[in-house]
């Protein structure tokens, strides 16, 4: 009940696309895209946060990976990661 | 010399064993040391000599193979699903996402992530931290850099046979495909493995073209249409016109037939401002412009011959080498031919000689590039032999403005499209010149050597800034020249705009004055001629009474020099004898003078003879 909530308000933000629940295994739980695009982000993101988050621990290892944003041409993607779940949003950012 | 030595032995004696025996030492040569020359022995103090200890090494070229890199799509499928799970079975999956749904760790991590989310979304909606903001403060630093301009990318024939890049045209909106003609321009050079392959490149894959266009005789110039980005036109080496559609394919949708096309090489295709956007004309060296409805291309809809008689021969046409269209002016065209002429058409005219307007020469070879500044209409620019010079339509007699004579052909020129003072040039030593008549009228502004082979097409982006050239060995150079060069400065227009005006006032001036002049000239001419008619009639008679004068007087002097001398000479001794001598002097003299009238009674009685003969 808390998540549906929690989704719903950032879903109705201002130029949000989309938002995504992503498994660590790259299951989609929660998505509100079809089901083709959110397989293909999921498995995209899934290896470029894993790639961040190495990237981070690397140089100092006790940093970690708070947050990931991608802006494109187009929208910005934003992924919170944790250890076993993605949220992903995609937005248009305001212009 | 060869050293020998001689043994001989007796025949009898041979095959006996030999019997060695002892013998002492003997001395047999002994140089003793000659004091003498010591003295002249030298002591080499310090001595050079060398020595080298270092490993061999030998020189090698390494060059790695170009990477083909392709660009491929991946195909995500559903995966990481459980075993027990099938992904294809909704309810399975349904089944599993309820479940993970209802596990507290899952409910936990997705209210944080949550939080964390939110925050950036609206940061993102209250500010975007990527804009430009203080943009028009920045315009005030002038840059005082030099100009200059990089090499972008090189695109290379892939054929092993290079021909010549002849044609470049870019696409009309997205300027990020470029089409190249190819052919060999050589006069009977084709040799029999060249291919008649033309390509459409994209830029952001220079090793493969895009599109193949395959005509059925190498292609000399291609024009993209302006209001339909996917179609081209393309004239041929053998005279015939073909038109593609690039959604078709790389074979010709039509092609023009060959008995109404031109007899030689299509060196100017363009399109046409029409309705249908389906008109172009063409222009060849064998004299004739045709204008030509793409949907039809059986036979061209127009024709003119470029006869500047204006009698519409064509023994007398000229040969055309380059067209010029100006969208804004739709009746009128240029065309540039061999001879170094460049002719002003008037399409609408009524009567075929009427269609010829005026002709500027000025070049000494033919006129290889044409094209009229975007800002001015009425100012163009011509390119051929050694120079390129600048014209205004109204003055006729001489271009008001060109280069100097450089060491090389310049093979082809075009305008700025931002600047209307800047203009370019490819010259057949690889050189590409940029110039910026508003600064330096003398030099370019800046000259760059592409590549070793001559230059043969340029080509500008409709942007300004980059630049495509085609060499002889068909390689496209695409140079980004630097922003000094292709951003409008503060009073540019203006001053371009004075400068051309006082150019062409200036040779206004001069016109005016060159026809006064030859006014005068006529006017001297004619009045002369008038004097040198009454001469001729007075000769004969007055010319022999002139030659008696004349005659007589020569005879006179003579006698009183002869006089002279004599009473000088003989003055001294005896004046009876000089009076005597003088006498006998004179008295010849009048016997000659006594003669003389007797010579002239037979002159006289020639003469008659003479004059009652005709």
């Amino acid at each position: 009940a808390e998540v549906e909530e929690t989704l719903k308000r950032i879903q109705a933000h201002r130029g949000v696309v989309a938002t995504m629940v992503v498994n660590a295994e790259g299951i989609p739980i929660r998505t509100t895209l079809d089901n083709s695009t959110t397989v293909q982000y999921a498995g995209l993101l899934h290896q470029l946060t894993m790639k961040a988050r190495s990237t981070v621990r690397d140089i100092d290892p006790q940093n970690d990976l708070t947050f990931l944003r991608i802006r494109s041409k187009k929208h910005e993607i934003m992924v919170a990661p944790d250890k076993e779940y993605l949220l992903i949003v995609i937005q248009n950012p305001c212009e | 010399m060869e050293i020998m030595y001689v043994y001989t032995r007796k025949r009898s004696e041979f095959g006996r064993p030999c019997s060695f025996s002892d013998r002492p030492a003997e001395v047999n040569v002994d140089i003793p040391p000659d004091p003498s020359m010591a003295s002249s022995f030298i002591l080499r103090n310090p001595v050079d000599s060398y020595v080298q200890h270092t490993s061999d090494m030998s020189e090698h070229e390494v060059n790695t193979e170009r990477v083909e890199v392709e660009s491929r799509g991946v195909n995500h499928v559903e995966g990481g699903w459980p075993k027990d799970i099938n992904p294809q079975e909704v309810e399975q999956t349904i089944r599993f996402r309820k479940k993970v749904e209802k596990d507290e760790n899952y409910v936990n991590t997705i209210t944080h992530l949550g939080t964390l989310m939110e925050h950036c979304v609206k940061q993102n909606n209250a500010i975007n931290i990527y804009k430009e903001y203080f943009e028009e403060e920045e315009m005030v630093e002038v840059e005082d850099e030099p100009p200059s301009a990089k090499t972008i990318n090189v695109i290379r024939d892939p054929n092993v046979t290079k021909r010549t890049a002849t044609h470049l045209s870019w696409h009309p909106d997205t300027c990020k495909k470029l089409a190249v003609a190819y052919s060999s321009l050589e006069f009977q050079q084709n040799m029999k493995n060249m291919s008649f392959d033309s390509y459409i490149w994209d830029l952001e894959n220079p090793n493969k073209p895009e599109l193949v266009l395959r005509p059925s005789s190498p292609l000399v110039s291609l024009e993209y249409n302006p209001k339909d980005s996917h179609v081209l036109v393309g004239g041929c080496y053998n005279g015939q016109m073909a038109y593609w559609d690039t959604r078709k394919g790389g074979l010709p949708v039509e092609v023009s037939a060959v008995e109404v096309s031109h007899r030689d090489p299509v060196y100017g295709a363009i399109w046409l401002q029409s309705k249908t956007g389906t008109e172009c004309f063409s222009a060849s060296t064998d004299g004739q412009v045709l204008w030509w409805d793409i949907r039809k291309l059986a036979e061209p809809t127009e024709m003119l011959v470029l006869d500047i008689t204006r009698k519409g021969l064509l023994e007398n046409a000229l040969g055309a080498v380059t067209l010029e269209f100006e969208p804004t002016m739709p009746t009128k065209f240029m065309v540039g031919t061999e001879q170094g002429i460049v002719i002003a058409c008037n399409r609408k005219a009524k009567t075929p000689p009427e269609k010829i307007t005026s002709t500027y020469s000025g070049h000494h070879g033919p006129v290889y590039a044409l094209a009229r500044n975007p800002f001015y209409p009425k100012i163009f620019l011509t390119v051929g032999d050694w120079t390129a010079r600048i014209w205004s339509e109204e003055i006729k007699e001489s271009s008001i403005m060109w280069t100097k004579y450089h060491l090389s052909y310049l093979t082809d020129g075009c305008w700025s499209t931002v600047r209307p003072a800047v203009f370019f040039t490819t010259r057949s030593d690889g050189t590409l010149d940029v110039w910026d008549f508003l600064f330096k009228q003398n030099d370019p502004s800046l000259s760059l050597k592409v590549c070793d082979e001559p230059l043969s097409s340029l080509r500008l982006q409709d942007n300004g800034c980059v630049v495509g050239c085609g060499s002889k060995l068909g390689t496209v150079t695409l140079l980004e020249i630097s922003s000094g060069l292709c951003t409008l400065q503060r009073n540019e227009k203006m001053l371009a705009t004075a400068m051309f005006e006082r150019e062409t006032k200036r040779e206004k001036i001069l016109e005016a004055r060159h026809r006064e002049m030859r006014l005068k000239e006529r006017a001297r001419s004619e009045g002369q001629g008038s004097e040198v008619e009454e001469r001729p009639v007075e000769s004969p008679q007055e010319v022999l009474d002139r030659a008696r004068k004349e005659f007589f007087e020569v005879i006179e002097v003579e006698l009183q020099r002869q006089a002279r001398a004599e009473t000088q000479h003989l003055g001294g001794k005896v004046k009876d004898r000089a009076g005597e001598e003088e006498a006998a002097v004179v008295a010849a003299a009048q016997g000659e003078e006594s003669q003389l009238p007797k010579d002239k009674e037979e002159e006289e009685e020639e003469e008659k003879d003479a004059a009652k003969e005709p």
